[in-house]
């Protein structure tokens, strides 16, 4: 089977709308026909991978911990926006830990994370042959 | 009057509308997506002299699902759902900013 390079886009934050929920879903199914997927997060889309979140009091499931399990689906390209995280007053250090295991370097655990500026990531976006917006 | 707010400032205009419309003595309850814009970010001046006069609230509930807990801008008030029932029954009519 062919292999395609697949981003997904995700601008919203988590629980306002299905889109943050819906676009998990189908990066693991790209993820178990063995594609090349990268995620972006960008504006309120950062917000779905910020650390700490605790859905106790509004009686929706925390899928957050969903992002966690993606790296063992050899899905280790998680692109956000240094613009995005600035205007909401967010950091790095305010996202999930979220790591891989590299199996090109004796299985080291290394992060999925990667903040990167607008800039570079429209040419991340250039280079894939798919883009799906959520 | 309540004026209540359920989407991100960053996303949609509702909190700039409502900020446009409401008078002297109403107050403002962020709800939902709404409570993004409790947090200290480039939209936090929007709110903050209502905030500083003591009429801003968010919901307990739908700021600690963002993950944001730590990060209020300052002088938000939060409330939990009967917080929220309290607020319906303090100021009478309820306007939803949706």
């Amino acid at each position: 089977m062919s292999t395609k390079k697949f981003m997904y886009l995700n601008r919203r934050s988590s629980f306002g709308t299905a889109y943050a929920i819906e676009s998990l879903e189908v990066v693991l199914i790209a993820a178990a026909f063995e594609q090349d997927v990268s995620l972006a997060f960008i504006d309120d889309g950062v917000y779905q991978i910020v650390e700490g979140q605790n859905t106790d009091g509004i009686g929706m499931k925390n899928f957050s911990k969903t992002f966690h399990a993606l790296g063992d689906y050899e899905i280790n390209k998680l692109y956000v926006s240094k613009e995005s995280l600035e205007e909401r007053g967010l950091t790095e250090e305010d996202l999930m830990p979220l790591v891989y295991e590299d199996e090109d370097d004796d299985w080291e655990e290394k992060p999925s994370v990667k903040v990167v500026s607008n800039a570079e990531l429209s040419k991340i976006m250039s280079e894939q042959d798919v883009c799906l917006s959520f | 009057m309540l004026h209540t707010v359920n989407k991100s400032s960053f996303e949609r205009n509702s909190l700039q509308s409502c900020l446009n419309a409401i008078d002297g003595t109403s107050v403002i309850l962020l709800i939902e997506d709404g409570v993004i814009s409790a947090a200290k970010n480039n939209n936090s001046s929007m709110i903050a002299d209502l905030a500083a006069q003591g009429r801003v609230y968010a919901l307990q509930g739908d700021v600690e699902a963002r993950g944001i807990s730590a990060k209020l801008a300052d002088n938000i008030k939060l409330v939990d759902y009967s917080g929220f029932v309290d607020l319906v029954v303090e100021h009478g009519t309820a306007v939803s900013w949706v």
